[in-house]
Protein backbone atom coordinates (compact mmCIF):
# COMPACT_ATOMS: atom_id res chain seq x y z
CA UNK A 1 0.00 0.00 0.00
CA UNK A 2 2.64 2.13 0.77
CA UNK A 3 4.36 1.49 -2.46
CA UNK A 4 1.63 1.86 -4.27
CA UNK A 5 1.02 5.40 -2.78
CA UNK A 6 4.13 6.30 -3.74
CA UNK A 7 4.28 5.24 -7.15
CA UNK A 8 0.98 7.07 -7.66
CA UNK A 9 2.52 10.35 -5.59
CA UNK A 10 5.49 10.25 -8.37
CA UNK A 11 3.40 9.88 -11.25
CA UNK A 12 0.79 12.98 -10.13
CA UNK A 13 4.31 14.80 -9.85
CA UNK A 14 5.55 13.99 -13.35
CA UNK A 15 2.08 14.83 -14.88
CA UNK A 16 1.87 18.37 -13.06
CA UNK A 17 5.61 18.45 -13.84
CA UNK A 18 4.41 17.85 -17.51
CA UNK A 19 1.97 20.31 -17.27
CA UNK A 20 4.04 23.19 -16.23
CA UNK A 21 6.20 22.62 -18.59
CA UNK A 22 3.71 22.86 -21.54
CA UNK A 23 2.33 25.94 -20.16
CA UNK A 24 6.11 27.35 -20.06
CA UNK A 25 6.65 26.25 -23.52
CA UNK A 26 3.31 27.90 -24.82
CA UNK A 27 3.65 30.63 -23.23
CA UNK A 28 7.30 31.77 -24.26
CA UNK A 29 6.78 30.35 -27.89
CA UNK A 30 6.50 34.09 -28.84
CA UNK A 31 3.67 34.30 -31.75
CA UNK A 32 3.39 38.36 -31.63
CA UNK A 33 3.38 40.21 -34.54
CA UNK A 34 6.60 41.58 -36.08
CA UNK A 35 6.28 45.57 -36.08
CA UNK A 36 8.00 47.38 -38.84
CA UNK A 37 11.24 49.52 -38.03
CA UNK A 38 13.92 50.88 -39.46
CA UNK A 39 17.30 48.66 -39.17
CA UNK A 40 18.84 51.34 -36.58
CA UNK A 41 15.76 51.74 -34.67
CA UNK A 42 15.74 47.19 -34.70
CA UNK A 43 19.52 47.61 -33.31
CA UNK A 44 18.28 49.56 -30.15
CA UNK A 45 15.08 47.43 -29.55
CA UNK A 46 14.71 44.09 -27.88
CA UNK A 47 14.37 40.16 -29.66
CA UNK A 48 10.68 40.59 -28.48
CA UNK A 49 9.49 43.37 -30.87
CA UNK A 50 12.07 42.33 -33.89
CA UNK A 51 11.49 38.92 -33.84
CA UNK A 52 8.45 37.75 -32.15
CA UNK A 53 9.56 35.65 -29.62
CA UNK A 54 9.54 36.39 -25.89
CA UNK A 55 12.24 37.61 -24.03
CA UNK A 56 11.43 34.91 -20.97
CA UNK A 57 13.58 31.96 -22.21
CA UNK A 58 11.21 28.53 -23.01
CA UNK A 59 12.20 25.21 -21.25
CA UNK A 60 13.82 23.76 -24.11
CA UNK A 61 16.55 26.71 -23.91
CA UNK A 62 16.60 26.52 -19.94
CA UNK A 63 17.29 22.68 -20.17
CA UNK A 64 19.72 23.40 -23.29
CA UNK A 65 21.59 26.07 -20.64
CA UNK A 66 20.98 23.65 -17.59
CA UNK A 67 23.30 20.66 -20.22
CA UNK A 68 25.70 22.97 -21.05
CA UNK A 69 26.58 23.59 -17.15
CA UNK A 70 26.05 20.42 -16.07
CA UNK A 71 28.84 19.59 -18.84
CA UNK A 72 31.45 22.13 -17.81
CA UNK A 73 30.57 23.17 -14.23
CA UNK A 74 34.05 23.80 -13.66
CA UNK A 75 35.52 26.32 -15.95
CA UNK A 76 37.12 29.23 -15.27
CA UNK A 77 36.92 31.61 -17.78
CA UNK A 78 38.23 35.15 -15.20
CA UNK A 79 36.39 37.28 -12.45
CA UNK A 80 32.98 37.59 -14.37
CA UNK A 81 32.70 33.65 -15.82
CA UNK A 82 33.19 30.94 -13.91
CA UNK A 83 31.39 27.72 -13.80
CA UNK A 84 28.49 27.10 -11.85
CA UNK A 85 30.02 24.23 -9.72
CA UNK A 86 32.87 26.71 -8.67
CA UNK A 87 30.17 29.57 -7.64
CA UNK A 88 28.28 26.87 -5.77
CA UNK A 89 31.88 25.60 -4.17
CA UNK A 90 32.15 29.03 -2.99
CA UNK A 91 29.03 29.76 -1.61
CA UNK A 92 28.67 25.88 0.58
CA UNK A 93 32.03 26.44 1.66
CA UNK A 94 31.06 29.77 2.98
CA UNK A 95 28.22 28.37 4.58
CA UNK A 96 29.98 25.69 5.99
CA UNK A 97 32.40 27.83 7.56
CA UNK A 98 29.78 30.14 9.18
CA UNK A 99 27.66 27.17 10.17
CA UNK A 100 30.49 25.18 11.70
CA UNK A 101 31.58 28.04 13.82
CA UNK A 102 28.33 28.91 14.64
CA UNK A 103 27.56 24.94 15.86
CA UNK A 104 31.12 25.59 18.20
CA UNK A 105 29.26 28.97 19.53
CA UNK A 106 25.85 27.80 19.99
CA UNK A 107 26.33 24.28 21.75
CA UNK A 108 28.69 24.96 24.92
CA UNK A 109 26.27 28.79 25.29
CA UNK A 110 23.35 26.59 25.00
CA UNK A 111 24.39 24.26 27.17
CA UNK A 112 25.08 26.56 29.67
CA UNK A 113 21.86 28.19 29.04
CA UNK A 114 19.91 24.74 30.06
CA UNK A 115 22.04 24.00 32.83
CA UNK A 116 22.10 27.41 34.42
CA UNK A 117 18.73 28.95 35.99
CA UNK A 118 21.02 32.04 36.30
CA UNK A 119 22.54 32.64 32.86
CA UNK A 120 19.46 31.74 31.01
CA UNK A 121 17.53 34.70 32.46
CA UNK A 122 20.91 36.81 32.45
CA UNK A 123 21.11 36.11 28.56
CA UNK A 124 18.16 35.84 27.23
CA UNK A 125 17.20 39.84 26.87
CA UNK A 126 20.33 39.50 24.70
CA UNK A 127 18.85 36.56 22.15
CA UNK A 128 15.78 38.02 22.20
CA UNK A 129 16.86 41.45 21.01
CA UNK A 130 19.23 39.86 18.57
CA UNK A 131 17.40 37.20 17.10
CA UNK A 132 14.50 38.97 15.22
CA UNK A 133 17.20 41.04 13.64
CA UNK A 134 17.38 40.09 9.83
CA UNK A 135 20.89 38.76 9.27
CA UNK A 136 21.63 41.12 6.18
CA UNK A 137 21.42 44.35 8.74
CA UNK A 138 24.60 42.80 10.54
CA UNK A 139 26.41 43.48 6.94
CA UNK A 140 27.94 47.07 7.11
CA UNK A 141 28.76 46.48 10.27
CA UNK A 142 30.89 43.35 9.41
CA UNK A 143 32.08 45.05 6.55
CA UNK A 144 33.36 47.66 8.08
CA UNK A 145 34.68 45.88 11.52
CA UNK A 146 36.05 42.99 9.16
CA UNK A 147 36.80 44.83 6.11
CA UNK A 148 36.85 42.15 4.16
CA UNK A 149 33.47 41.32 1.63
CA UNK A 150 33.89 37.63 1.91
CA UNK A 151 34.83 37.16 5.37
CA UNK A 152 31.56 39.31 6.16
CA UNK A 153 29.04 36.99 4.43
CA UNK A 154 30.49 34.23 6.92
CA UNK A 155 29.71 36.75 9.98
CA UNK A 156 26.47 36.89 8.48
CA UNK A 157 26.12 33.00 8.12
CA UNK A 158 27.30 32.46 11.71
CA UNK A 159 24.77 35.20 13.13
CA UNK A 160 22.28 33.93 11.48
CA UNK A 161 22.68 30.24 12.16
CA UNK A 162 23.33 30.95 15.55
CA UNK A 163 19.68 31.34 17.11
CA UNK A 164 18.18 28.24 16.64
CA UNK A 165 20.90 26.24 17.66
CA UNK A 166 20.83 28.20 20.79
CA UNK A 167 17.97 28.25 21.54
CA UNK A 168 16.73 24.39 20.76
CA UNK A 169 20.04 23.50 22.59
CA UNK A 170 18.93 25.63 25.39
CA UNK A 171 15.73 23.58 25.55
CA UNK A 172 16.62 20.38 24.98
CA UNK A 173 19.08 20.52 28.00
CA UNK A 174 17.38 22.31 30.01
CA UNK A 175 13.96 19.58 29.62
CA UNK A 176 16.06 16.82 30.24
CA UNK A 177 13.86 14.25 32.38
CA UNK A 178 14.02 14.77 36.02
CA UNK A 179 14.81 10.96 36.32
CA UNK A 180 17.75 10.81 34.38
CA UNK A 181 19.56 13.24 36.42
CA UNK A 182 18.70 11.48 39.26
CA UNK A 183 19.92 8.30 37.76
CA UNK A 184 23.18 10.47 37.04
CA UNK A 185 22.99 11.84 40.77
CA UNK A 186 22.45 8.60 42.51
CA UNK A 187 25.44 7.11 40.15
CA UNK A 188 27.87 10.09 41.35
CA UNK A 189 28.30 10.57 37.91
CA UNK A 190 30.41 14.10 37.95
CA UNK A 191 29.64 17.08 35.82
CA UNK A 192 31.62 16.61 32.71
CA UNK A 193 30.39 13.06 32.22
CA UNK A 194 26.59 13.71 32.97
CA UNK A 195 26.75 16.66 30.39
CA UNK A 196 28.54 13.95 27.44
CA UNK A 197 26.85 10.72 29.10
CA UNK A 198 23.30 12.05 29.62
CA UNK A 199 22.36 15.57 28.84
CA UNK A 200 23.87 15.33 25.44
CA UNK A 201 22.34 11.99 24.32
CA UNK A 202 18.73 13.42 25.77
CA UNK A 203 18.82 16.46 23.97
CA UNK A 204 20.53 14.96 21.13
CA UNK A 205 17.37 15.29 18.89
CA UNK A 206 16.03 18.59 19.47
CA UNK A 207 19.59 20.11 19.04
CA UNK A 208 19.91 18.98 15.79
CA UNK A 209 16.30 20.26 14.62
CA UNK A 210 17.93 23.77 15.50
CA UNK A 211 20.96 22.61 13.79
CA UNK A 212 18.10 21.43 10.59
CA UNK A 213 16.61 24.68 10.65
CA UNK A 214 19.59 26.44 10.96
CA UNK A 215 21.18 25.40 7.81
CA UNK A 216 17.89 26.14 6.57
CA UNK A 217 18.34 29.66 6.64
CA UNK A 218 22.09 29.75 6.26
CA UNK A 219 21.01 28.64 2.53
CA UNK A 220 18.24 31.33 2.46
CA UNK A 221 20.51 33.86 3.68
CA UNK A 222 23.91 33.43 1.59
CA UNK A 223 22.39 34.04 -1.73
CA UNK A 224 21.20 37.39 -0.49
CA UNK A 225 24.30 38.18 1.31
CA UNK A 226 26.62 37.39 -1.77
CA UNK A 227 24.42 39.69 -3.95
CA UNK A 228 25.32 42.24 -1.72
CA UNK A 229 29.26 41.31 -1.28
CA UNK A 230 29.87 40.27 -5.05
CA UNK A 231 32.72 38.44 -6.15
CA UNK A 232 31.92 35.15 -5.93
CA UNK A 233 29.58 32.52 -5.20
CA UNK A 234 25.94 31.86 -6.45
CA UNK A 235 24.15 34.56 -5.10
CA UNK A 236 27.08 37.18 -7.08
CA UNK A 237 26.71 34.37 -9.86
CA UNK A 238 22.43 35.07 -10.03
CA UNK A 239 22.81 38.67 -10.10
CA UNK A 240 25.18 38.83 -12.53
CA UNK A 241 23.73 37.20 -14.64
CA UNK A 242 20.44 39.43 -14.18
CA UNK A 243 23.10 42.28 -15.59
CA UNK A 244 23.72 40.14 -18.46
CA UNK A 245 19.97 39.94 -19.04
CA UNK A 246 20.48 35.94 -19.21
CA UNK A 247 17.13 34.62 -17.40
CA UNK A 248 18.05 31.15 -18.78
CA UNK A 249 20.73 31.04 -15.92
CA UNK A 250 18.77 32.84 -13.84
CA UNK A 251 16.25 30.33 -13.46
CA UNK A 252 19.35 27.59 -13.79
CA UNK A 253 20.74 28.95 -10.80
CA UNK A 254 17.08 29.08 -8.89
CA UNK A 255 17.45 24.97 -9.67
CA UNK A 256 20.34 24.44 -8.63
CA UNK A 257 20.03 26.40 -5.28
CA UNK A 258 17.24 24.51 -4.88
CA UNK A 259 18.88 21.33 -5.05
CA UNK A 260 21.59 21.77 -2.81
CA UNK A 261 19.35 23.36 0.16
CA UNK A 262 17.38 20.09 -0.49
CA UNK A 263 20.15 18.32 -0.25
CA UNK A 264 21.59 20.03 3.26
CA UNK A 265 18.07 19.43 4.25
CA UNK A 266 18.39 15.73 4.21
CA UNK A 267 21.86 15.04 5.46
CA UNK A 268 20.29 17.02 9.10
CA UNK A 269 17.53 15.09 8.47
CA UNK A 270 19.64 11.84 8.08
CA UNK A 271 21.59 12.85 11.48
CA UNK A 272 18.43 13.99 13.50
CA UNK A 273 17.08 9.97 12.82
CA UNK A 274 20.21 8.63 13.56
CA UNK A 275 20.29 10.55 16.90
CA UNK A 276 16.62 10.35 17.97
CA UNK A 277 15.63 7.23 20.69
CA UNK A 278 12.46 5.52 21.05
CA UNK A 279 11.05 5.95 24.68
CA UNK B 1 25.44 0.81 68.14
CA UNK B 2 25.87 -2.57 66.59
CA UNK B 3 21.47 -2.66 65.37
CA UNK B 4 21.61 0.68 64.14
CA UNK B 5 22.69 0.72 60.15
CA UNK B 6 20.46 3.26 59.24
CA UNK B 7 19.48 5.88 61.64
CA UNK B 8 16.61 8.50 60.84
CA UNK B 9 16.86 11.16 63.20
CA UNK B 10 14.26 13.63 63.91
CA UNK B 11 13.53 14.22 59.92
CA UNK B 12 11.24 16.76 59.04
CA UNK B 13 10.18 18.33 55.79
CA UNK B 14 8.68 21.32 55.03
CA UNK B 15 7.79 22.92 51.69
CA UNK B 16 6.55 26.60 51.19
CA UNK B 17 2.88 26.45 51.15
CA UNK B 18 0.66 28.49 48.47
CA UNK B 19 0.11 32.38 49.86
CA UNK B 20 2.90 32.32 52.71
CA UNK B 21 3.40 29.93 55.83
CA UNK B 22 4.84 26.56 55.11
CA UNK B 23 3.29 22.97 54.83
CA UNK B 24 4.98 20.41 57.12
CA UNK B 25 4.83 16.82 55.37
CA UNK B 26 6.41 15.31 58.33
CA UNK B 27 8.33 16.03 61.10
CA UNK B 28 10.32 14.78 63.93
CA UNK B 29 10.70 11.23 62.03
CA UNK B 30 12.63 8.38 63.50
CA UNK B 31 13.15 5.07 63.00
CA UNK B 32 16.49 2.73 62.91
CA UNK B 33 17.23 -0.08 60.66
CA UNK B 34 19.63 -2.96 61.44
CA UNK B 35 21.78 -4.41 58.55
CA UNK B 36 20.43 -7.16 55.83
CA UNK B 37 17.52 -5.92 57.11
CA UNK B 38 14.04 -5.52 54.28
CA UNK B 39 11.70 -2.63 55.69
CA UNK B 40 8.76 -2.12 53.69
CA UNK B 41 6.84 1.13 54.50
CA UNK B 42 3.04 1.32 53.66
CA UNK B 43 0.87 4.52 53.94
CA UNK B 44 -1.79 6.40 52.20
CA UNK B 45 -0.27 8.23 48.49
CA UNK B 46 1.02 11.82 49.32
CA UNK B 47 1.81 10.43 53.29
CA UNK B 48 5.55 11.53 52.41
CA UNK B 49 6.68 7.92 51.99
CA UNK B 50 8.75 9.01 48.30
CA UNK B 51 10.21 11.79 50.26
CA UNK B 52 11.86 9.67 53.21
CA UNK B 53 12.69 7.57 50.83
CA UNK B 54 14.04 10.54 48.58
CA UNK B 55 15.99 12.37 51.76
CA UNK B 56 17.48 8.80 51.76
CA UNK B 57 18.66 8.48 48.61
CA UNK B 58 19.94 11.93 49.41
CA UNK B 59 17.88 13.25 45.92
CA UNK B 60 16.16 15.67 48.65
CA UNK B 61 17.19 16.97 51.69
CA UNK B 62 15.13 17.12 54.82
CA UNK B 63 14.27 20.55 56.38
CA UNK B 64 15.70 19.45 60.05
CA UNK B 65 17.08 16.34 61.18
CA UNK B 66 19.88 13.53 59.87
CA UNK B 67 20.03 10.63 58.25
CA UNK B 68 22.78 8.49 59.39
CA UNK B 69 24.10 5.41 56.99
CA UNK B 70 26.89 3.03 58.27
CA UNK B 71 27.95 5.88 60.77
CA UNK B 72 28.13 8.19 58.14
CA UNK B 73 25.83 11.37 57.84
CA UNK B 74 23.98 11.24 54.53
CA UNK B 75 24.95 14.29 52.23
CA UNK B 76 23.51 13.91 48.93
CA UNK B 77 23.43 11.24 46.77
CA UNK B 78 25.78 7.99 46.71
CA UNK B 79 26.59 5.25 44.75
CA UNK B 80 26.30 3.16 47.88
CA UNK B 81 22.86 3.61 47.94
CA UNK B 82 20.79 2.20 44.90
CA UNK B 83 17.56 3.51 43.63
CA UNK B 84 14.97 1.60 42.10
CA UNK B 85 12.60 4.03 40.68
CA UNK B 86 9.26 3.26 40.16
CA UNK B 87 9.20 4.75 36.58
CA UNK B 88 12.37 2.50 35.47
CA UNK B 89 13.99 5.37 34.57
CA UNK B 90 16.30 3.65 32.28
CA UNK B 91 17.85 5.55 29.33
CA UNK B 92 16.32 4.65 26.47
CA UNK B 93 19.60 5.55 24.08
CA UNK B 94 21.01 3.00 25.55
CA UNK B 95 20.69 -1.14 25.34
CA UNK B 96 19.65 -3.24 28.21
CA UNK B 97 23.65 -4.08 29.03
CA UNK B 98 24.54 -0.27 28.09
CA UNK B 99 22.39 0.59 31.12
CA UNK B 100 23.84 -1.48 33.49
CA UNK B 101 27.35 -1.25 32.31
CA UNK B 102 26.76 2.50 32.81
CA UNK B 103 25.85 1.82 36.79
CA UNK B 104 29.09 -0.45 37.02
CA UNK B 105 31.59 1.85 34.93
CA UNK B 106 30.19 4.80 37.30
CA UNK B 107 31.23 2.76 40.35
CA UNK B 108 34.60 1.24 39.13
CA UNK B 109 35.95 3.89 36.69
CA UNK B 110 39.09 2.54 36.33
CA UNK B 111 38.20 -1.11 35.15
CA UNK B 112 38.47 -2.00 31.19
CA UNK B 113 34.94 -2.23 29.31
CA UNK B 114 35.51 -6.26 29.27
CA UNK B 115 35.70 -5.80 32.96
CA UNK B 116 32.47 -3.60 33.46
CA UNK B 117 30.74 -5.78 30.60
CA UNK B 118 31.18 -9.40 32.72
CA UNK B 119 30.41 -7.74 35.49
CA UNK B 120 27.01 -6.15 33.76
CA UNK B 121 26.34 -9.45 32.00
CA UNK B 122 26.35 -11.33 35.64
CA UNK B 123 23.36 -9.37 37.11
CA UNK B 124 21.61 -9.34 33.59
CA UNK B 125 21.56 -13.33 34.09
CA UNK B 126 20.87 -12.84 37.51
CA UNK B 127 17.45 -10.87 36.65
CA UNK B 128 16.79 -13.55 33.60
CA UNK B 129 17.43 -11.50 31.00
CA UNK B 130 20.06 -13.61 29.54
CA UNK B 131 19.78 -12.98 25.34
CA UNK B 132 17.98 -9.60 25.63
CA UNK B 133 21.49 -7.71 26.44
CA UNK B 134 21.55 -5.75 22.84
CA UNK B 135 17.69 -4.38 23.01
CA UNK B 136 16.94 -0.71 24.20
CA UNK B 137 14.14 0.24 26.81
CA UNK B 138 11.62 0.47 23.93
CA UNK B 139 11.81 -2.98 22.93
CA UNK B 140 11.24 -4.58 26.42
CA UNK B 141 7.75 -5.04 28.26
CA UNK B 142 7.37 -3.28 31.50
CA UNK B 143 8.45 -6.04 33.84
CA UNK B 144 11.58 -6.79 31.71
CA UNK B 145 12.41 -3.19 32.14
CA UNK B 146 11.63 -3.12 35.88
CA UNK B 147 14.16 -6.27 35.77
CA UNK B 148 16.89 -4.11 34.09
CA UNK B 149 16.26 -1.72 36.59
CA UNK B 150 17.03 -4.08 39.51
CA UNK B 151 20.15 -4.96 37.63
CA UNK B 152 21.71 -2.09 37.28
CA UNK B 153 20.72 -1.48 41.29
CA UNK B 154 22.40 -4.66 42.26
CA UNK B 155 25.31 -4.19 39.45
CA UNK B 156 26.79 -1.76 41.78
CA UNK B 157 26.44 -4.04 45.12
CA UNK B 158 25.39 -1.08 47.21
CA UNK B 159 25.01 -0.85 51.05
CA UNK B 160 21.42 -0.05 50.29
CA UNK B 161 18.62 -0.12 48.12
CA UNK B 162 15.99 1.81 47.88
CA UNK B 163 13.08 1.19 46.24
CA UNK B 164 9.59 3.32 45.25
CA UNK B 165 6.87 0.91 44.77
CA UNK B 166 8.90 -0.61 42.00
CA UNK B 167 6.55 -3.59 41.34
CA UNK B 168 3.02 -0.96 40.95
CA UNK B 169 3.13 -0.57 37.38
CA UNK B 170 3.28 -4.22 36.56
CA UNK B 171 0.58 -6.52 35.80
CA UNK B 172 0.05 -9.18 39.10
CA UNK B 173 1.94 -12.05 37.18
CA UNK B 174 4.52 -10.40 36.80
CA UNK B 175 4.69 -9.10 39.92
CA UNK B 176 4.70 -11.90 41.64
CA UNK B 177 7.65 -13.18 39.95
CA UNK B 178 9.96 -10.28 40.21
CA UNK B 179 8.77 -10.43 44.09
CA UNK B 180 9.94 -13.84 44.10
CA UNK B 181 13.49 -12.89 42.36
CA UNK B 182 13.65 -9.97 44.67
CA UNK B 183 12.91 -11.96 47.44
CA UNK B 184 15.58 -14.61 46.38
CA UNK B 185 18.25 -12.06 45.73
CA UNK B 186 17.94 -10.22 48.62
CA UNK B 187 17.97 -13.64 50.76
CA UNK B 188 20.91 -15.04 49.08
CA UNK B 189 22.87 -11.97 49.21
CA UNK B 190 21.99 -9.96 52.65
CA UNK B 191 21.52 -6.83 50.88
CA UNK B 192 19.65 -4.22 52.81
CA UNK B 193 16.51 -2.72 51.63
CA UNK B 194 14.21 0.17 52.40
CA UNK B 195 11.09 -0.25 49.73
CA UNK B 196 7.46 1.94 49.55
CA UNK B 197 4.90 -0.28 48.70
CA UNK B 198 0.66 0.05 48.89
CA UNK B 199 0.13 -3.48 48.32
CA UNK B 200 -0.44 -5.10 51.99
CA UNK B 201 0.84 -8.77 50.31
CA UNK B 202 3.19 -7.47 48.99
CA UNK B 203 5.08 -6.20 52.41
CA UNK B 204 3.95 -8.88 54.31
CA UNK B 205 5.92 -11.45 51.43
CA UNK B 206 8.95 -9.47 51.51
CA UNK B 207 9.07 -7.35 54.38
CA UNK B 208 10.75 -8.21 57.68
CA UNK B 209 9.65 -5.28 59.35
CA UNK B 210 6.19 -3.08 57.79
CA UNK B 211 6.48 0.89 59.25
CA UNK B 212 2.95 2.01 58.74
CA UNK B 213 2.99 5.94 58.25
CA UNK B 214 -0.29 7.85 58.72
CA UNK B 215 -1.86 10.60 56.15
CA UNK B 216 -0.12 13.54 55.75
CA UNK B 217 0.28 16.13 56.22
CA UNK B 218 2.07 16.35 59.29
CA UNK B 219 2.83 12.75 59.00
CA UNK B 220 4.16 9.97 61.48
CA UNK B 221 5.35 6.59 61.64
CA UNK B 222 2.38 4.99 63.86
CA UNK B 223 3.74 1.28 64.47
CA UNK B 224 6.46 -0.40 63.39
CA UNK B 225 4.63 -4.46 62.41
CA UNK B 226 7.73 -7.13 63.12
CA UNK B 227 6.20 -9.24 60.91
CA UNK B 228 5.37 -12.72 62.49
CA UNK B 229 5.94 -14.81 59.73
CA UNK B 230 9.06 -17.66 59.49
CA UNK B 231 12.01 -15.93 57.23
CA UNK B 232 11.82 -18.92 54.61
CA UNK B 233 8.13 -18.64 53.93
CA UNK B 234 7.19 -18.96 50.16
CA UNK B 235 4.66 -17.95 47.72
CA UNK B 236 2.57 -20.75 47.64
CA UNK B 237 1.95 -21.01 51.28
CA UNK B 238 2.56 -18.11 53.25
CA UNK B 239 -1.26 -16.74 53.39
CA UNK B 240 -1.86 -19.63 54.91
CA UNK B 241 0.37 -19.25 57.69
CA UNK B 242 -2.04 -18.64 61.11
CA UNK B 243 -0.60 -15.31 61.87
CA UNK B 244 -0.80 -14.00 58.16
CA UNK B 245 -4.37 -13.12 58.49
CA UNK B 246 -3.55 -11.12 62.05
CA UNK B 247 -1.21 -9.53 60.22
CA UNK B 248 -2.83 -8.35 57.19
CA UNK B 249 -6.18 -7.46 59.15
CA UNK B 250 -3.93 -5.48 61.81
CA UNK B 251 -2.12 -3.21 58.41
CA UNK B 252 -5.70 -3.30 56.45
CA UNK B 253 -7.45 -1.73 59.94
CA UNK B 254 -4.52 0.89 60.18
CA UNK B 255 -4.63 2.02 56.48
CA UNK B 256 -8.62 1.74 56.28
CA UNK B 257 -9.55 4.10 59.85
CA UNK B 258 -5.98 4.22 61.75
CA UNK B 259 -4.07 6.19 59.51
CA UNK B 260 -6.56 9.39 59.42
CA UNK B 261 -7.92 9.11 63.06
CA UNK B 262 -3.96 7.84 64.40
CA UNK B 263 -3.81 11.55 65.91
CA UNK B 264 -6.55 11.52 68.04
CA UNK B 265 -5.63 8.33 68.90
CA UNK B 266 -2.36 9.04 70.44
CA UNK B 267 -3.79 12.42 71.61
CA UNK B 268 -2.53 12.10 75.59
CA UNK B 269 -0.93 8.89 75.55
CA UNK B 270 2.63 10.11 75.33
CA UNK B 271 3.54 8.72 71.89
CA UNK B 272 6.79 8.45 71.85
CA UNK B 273 8.23 9.53 68.11
CA UNK B 274 11.47 8.17 69.16
CA UNK B 275 10.25 4.75 70.21
CA UNK B 276 7.87 4.08 67.85
CA UNK B 277 5.66 0.86 69.44
CA UNK B 278 6.47 -2.50 67.85
CA UNK B 279 3.84 -4.65 67.32
CA UNK B 280 3.52 -8.39 66.43
CA UNK B 281 0.44 -9.40 65.82
CA UNK B 282 -0.69 -12.75 67.66
CA UNK B 283 -2.53 -15.50 66.64
CA UNK B 284 -6.29 -15.47 66.49
CA UNK B 285 -8.13 -18.60 67.56
CA UNK B 286 -6.93 -21.15 65.32
CA UNK B 287 -9.31 -20.29 62.07
CA UNK B 288 -9.73 -22.62 59.51
CA UNK B 289 -8.47 -20.86 56.28
CA UNK B 290 -11.93 -20.67 54.53
CA UNK B 291 -13.35 -18.67 57.90
CA UNK B 292 -10.20 -16.39 58.27
CA UNK B 293 -11.17 -15.44 54.84
CA UNK B 294 -14.94 -14.88 55.31
CA UNK B 295 -14.40 -13.24 59.29
CA UNK B 296 -11.81 -10.97 57.84
CA UNK B 297 -13.78 -9.97 54.80
CA UNK B 298 -16.51 -9.13 57.35
CA UNK B 299 -14.93 -7.04 59.46
CA UNK B 300 -13.38 -5.13 56.44
CA UNK B 301 -16.76 -4.52 55.03
CA UNK B 302 -17.96 -3.26 58.72
CA UNK B 303 -14.41 -1.01 59.67
CA UNK B 304 -15.53 0.29 56.06
CA UNK B 305 -18.93 0.86 56.51
CA UNK B 306 -18.66 2.60 60.07
CA UNK B 307 -15.05 4.25 58.95
CA UNK B 308 -17.02 5.93 55.89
Amino acid sequence: MGRFLALRGAIVSLMLLAGFLFVWHQATRGVAAVQAMSPEYAKLMGAAATQGTSAMPGPLEVGAKLLEHLRRPFYDNGPNDKGIGIQLAYSIARVMTGYLLAVLAALPIGFLIGMSPLMSRALDPFIQVLKPVSPLAWMPLALYTIKDSSLSAIFVIFICSLWPMLINTAFGVASVRREWLNVARTLEVGTLRRAFTIILPAAAPTILTGMRISIGIAWLVIVAAEMLVGGTGIGYFVWNEWNNLSISNVINAILVIGVVGMALDLILARLTRAVTFQE
Amino acid sequence: MSGKFISIEGVARHFPAPGGGRTTVFEDLWLTMQRGEFACIIGHSGCGKTTVLNILAGLDRPSAGVVIVDNQEIDGPSIDRAVIFQSHALLPWRTVLGNVAYAVSSKWRRWRSEEVAAHAQQFIDLVGLTGAERKRPAELSGGMKQRVGIARALSIEPKIMLMDEPFSALDALTRGTLQDEVRRICLTTGQTVFMITHDVDEAIYLADRIVLMTNGPNAVFAEIVDNPLPKDRQRADFHRHPLYYATRNHIIDFLIARSRSFAAEIADTGFDRRHVPVVRPLAEPAPTPAAAVSTSQLRLLNRERTGS
